[in-house]
């Protein structure tokens, strides 16, 4: 998957937990909590969806890095090419 | 139209009577030669003669039982009972035979019977000539009970009772009188089934008859002053009472005070208060109040008979307690 | 609420219904809600279309009765359906509260706010002896006009200017009719957020626990301590309750808030708490909150989540007496053993009736929470 891709399925499953945020205007480097309404509820379900679809699980120890469009794309790429 | 006193338009409807159906008579104390105790009568025996205008001796019971044997036989008296007071005398003719004859005959006999009594107090006469006691006769069935409040109503009720079958009692308020009003003197019967809304208000049901009607107007006035519109409502026939005027007014005001000269407890005011309360419970905003005569006899002393009857200013109370 | 309209069925007649079913969608004030089904049976006939509006109480359909089958007593209409302004008092279990001490109101009032569609226990009354008159009613529906997004239609048939138009009148009822007094409380969670760390390293991440759900079993257990907080105010007197069913404040997408109920929540393991908060959050969001949730919690837990303030004092929803508060999680200096370290703290607050308590014991309540947050393996 290259990282258009990534991004891609990122705003989808974002989308799903932030439904009435509009994913168009989506800054990729301002922290996200900052643009759309989403709790720790909405995270952790966001999160659990990116498990599901792309099977790449997240370690709690890992949630501060992913804060912004960008770094959650760069974390994921990064994770998916280790795994192949 | 004319103006004349409230006496006057009663002459002249009995004048009318006497002279247009023979049948018709008037019988009691000192309508005769002396012109009525009220003057209600005066120059009627001139007109008509002592066969037509009767002077009675002083006995209720007699004269009225007379009258009541007259109507059975095919005549139509006016009976004048001075004052409710004295009629007590006469119940038992009243209603032992006057308002049940026709139903113990099994409607073959009726009896048009009309009776005139002043009633009510202010003048002083002390605890035997004072009381109210129509609510008493509106308590029969079998009869019917008027309470002109106008000079209007004082002509058109009689016509009205004289055309009727079964007894009517007329109580005309004894302060009355002198009361002068407009009037159609050639205008004849008038309506007796139904109240009569003298001033329309929005805020308040204002629910009187006979000699507080002008009190109550007066208080209406008042209230209009502080921004309360009063609805005053005459009742003028006390049985059959029209409640639907009645109901029909609370519906709007949500708020009814009854004026009632008579003594509280057991008046007429309680058994229109009571419908009320049972046919339009929904529509109460506040109970219903009623504005009667303190609970004691008469009194003759002028402050003190003041003292006890309704007045504007408690009436104006009453209302004002609601909005507070 | 006084009238709903049914918006689906979503069995057809013939069909078996089994206890905890959902049988239709009923839409009202706040939110959709599903009619849930108290007993075995088959579904007979529907008596309400889809788009028909109805007043509460009236039959939808008949169910016709497995055999054995005892016919539940009718519930009241206020906790069959969503409450229009406030949730309704808990059900039957309190039938027989008696009439005294309840305001008088005149037949007109209580005539004239059915029409208005005005919740009497939303109105003061100025009359004797607190009696609520036609003017007071007429007030009470000039507010909420007056509290209304000011559109030019009659009647706003928006479902978020009704749900706001509904929050506002609980909270302006909370706030006039509740002595309020707050108490708070800051709590220490290392020994949380540690455990926590440990403990979500270990599950799948579907499986993982929030904060949060260790609040609210810190806070249902606290209820256990301190009973008069787990109540509801009716009829001038305190009701306990038996059961913790802790109302969960969630914002809704557009603004909004419910806060309906995880029942038995001093019953559940963390993990079951967790399975079931996602649940209820998903359902309110989407609107398909059960009656039986909107009408049953005995005290409201809000959270302002990790963007909010540091502490909340709110109002209490009526007829509850208490409400819990937590603040965002953040990192303060503390004294801990003489010397100044920077612990994650938690500022947890208590809006309580002072009919109910007193800061005594909301102080028992909130050391109860703290206490339970330092050995969160036993939560």
């Amino acid at each position: 998957m290259n990282n258009d891709e990534i991004r891609e399925v990122v705003l989808r499953l974002l989308s799903q937990v932030a439904p009435e945020a509009d994913m168009a205007v989506i800054k990729p480097d301002v922290r996200l909590r900052d643009q759309i309404d989403i709790d720790s509820m909405d995270a952790l379900n966001f999160l659990i969806s990116i498990d599901a679809e792309l099977h790449v699980e997240i370690a709690e120890a890992d949630y501060p890095k992913l804060t912004t469009l960008d770094n959650i794309v760069a974390y994921l790429a990064g994770k998916l090419t280790v795994d192949g | 139209m004319t103006t004349m006193t409230y006496r006057e338009a009663l002459r002249s409807a009995m004048r009318d009577a006497l002279e247009r159906d023979p049948r018709v008579f008037l019988m009691g104390e000192d309508v005769g030669l002396y012109g009525g105790a009220f003057a209600v009568s005066h120059g009627l025996i001139e007109e008509f003669g002592p066969e037509r205008v009767r002077d009675t001796p002083l006995s209720e019971s007699t004269f009225v039982g007379a009258g009541i044997g007259a109507a059975l036989n095919g005549m139509r008296p006016i009976v004048e009972v001075m004052t409710v007071n004295f009629s007590m005398l006469a119940m038992d003719q009243v209603l032992n035979n006057a308002a049940t004859l026709r139903y113990m005959s099994g409607g073959q006999f009726h009896v048009p019977l009309v009776v005139r009594m002043a009633t009510g107090g202010g003048r002083q006469l002390g605890a035997q000539h004072s009381h109210s006691l129509e609510g008493w006769y509106a308590h029969i069935p079998g009869i019917r009970v008027l309470a002109p409040a106008t000079v209007a109503d004082a002509r058109g009720m009689l016509l009205a009772a004289l055309e009727q079958l079964d007894p009517v009692f007329i109580f005309e308020h004894a302060t009355l009188y002198p009361m002068e009003g407009d009037i159609d003197e050639q205008a004849g019967a008038a309506d007796i089934d139904h109240a009569a809304v003298r001033r329309a208000g929005k805020d308040v049901t204002l629910v009187t008859y006979g000699g507080s009607l002008g009190k109550t107007l007066e208080a209406a006035a008042t209230l209009a002053e502080e921004g309360i519109e009063a609805e005053v409502i005459d009742l003028r026939t006390l049985r059959p009472l029209d409640m639907a005027t009645v109901l029909e007014s609370v519906a709007r005001t949500h708020h009814a005070v009854i004026i009632d000269e008579a003594w509280r407890t057991g008046s007429l005011a309680a058994e229109v208060s009571a419908q009320i309360m049972e046919r339009a419970f929904n529509e109460l905003d506040w109970p219903v109040q009623r504005v009667c005569a303190a609970e004691v006899p008469a009194p003759y002393a002028k402050h003190m008979e003041d003292a006890t009857l309704p007045q504007a200013a408690q009436i104006v109370r009453a209302v004002q307690e609601m909005f507070a | 609420m006084t009238a709903g309209t049914l918006v689906a069925w979503r069995k057809e007649p013939g069909d078996a219904v089994r206890r905890g079913d959902i049988i239709a969608e009923v839409e009202s004030d706040k939110a959709d809600v599903e009619v849930e089904i108290f007993m075995n049976g088959v579904l007979e006939k529907i008596l309400v279309e889809p788009g028909e509006k109805v007043p509460v109480g009236t039959p939808l359909a008949t169910i016709r009765l497995d055999p054995g089958e005892v016919e539940p007593a009718p519930a009241p209409a206020a906790s069959a359906a969503m409450p229009a302004a406030v949730p309704p008092p808990m059900p039957r279990a309190h039938a027989g509260a008696p009439a005294e001490g309840r305001a008088p109101i005149s037949p007109a009032a209580r005539q004239l706010a059915a029409e208005l569609h005005v919740d009497l226990a939303t109105v003061t009354g100025t009359g004797p002896d607190g009696r609520i008159q036609r003017r007071d009613v007429l007030a009470a529906a000039e507010a909420q006009r007056a509290v209304a997004a000011p559109t030019p239609e009659a009647a706003p048939r928006d479902k978020q200017t009704r749900m706001r138009q509904a929050i506002a009148a609980a909270m302006m009822r909370s706030a006039r009719e509740i002595p309020h007094f707050h108490l708070a409380s800051t709590i220490d969670m290392g020994a949380a957020t540690a455990w926590l760390a440990e403990e979500n390293a270990r599950r799948k991440i579907a499986d993982r626990l929030l904060s949060g759900v260790l609040l609210i079993k810190a806070t249902a257990l606290a209820l256990r301590e301190v009973p008069e907080l787990n109540a509801s105010w009716i009829d001038e007197r305190v009701m306990l309750h038996e059961s913790v069913h802790t109302g969960i404040a969630i914002s809704l997408p557009g603004g909004g808030l419910v806060a309906p109920a995880l029942h038995d929540a001093d019953r559940q393991s963390l993990g079951d708490l967790m399975t079931n908060l996602r649940d209820l959050v998903m359902r309110a969001r989407a609107g398909s909150l059960r009656s039986s949730e909107m009408s049953d919690p005995t005290m409201t837990i809000t959270s302002l989540g990790e963007e909010g303030a540091e502490a909340v004092y709110g109002l209490i929803y009526p007829p509850q007496v208490a409400l819990a508060g937590f603040g965002r999680l953040h990192a303060r200096p503390m004294s801990i053993g003489g010397q100044v370290v920077s612990r994650p703290v938690v500022v947890a607050t208590l809006a309580a009736d002072h009919r109910v308590a007193d800061g005594h014991r909301g102080s028992r309540f909130l050391a109860a929470v703290e206490h339970l947050l330092q050995t969160p393996e036993k939560l």
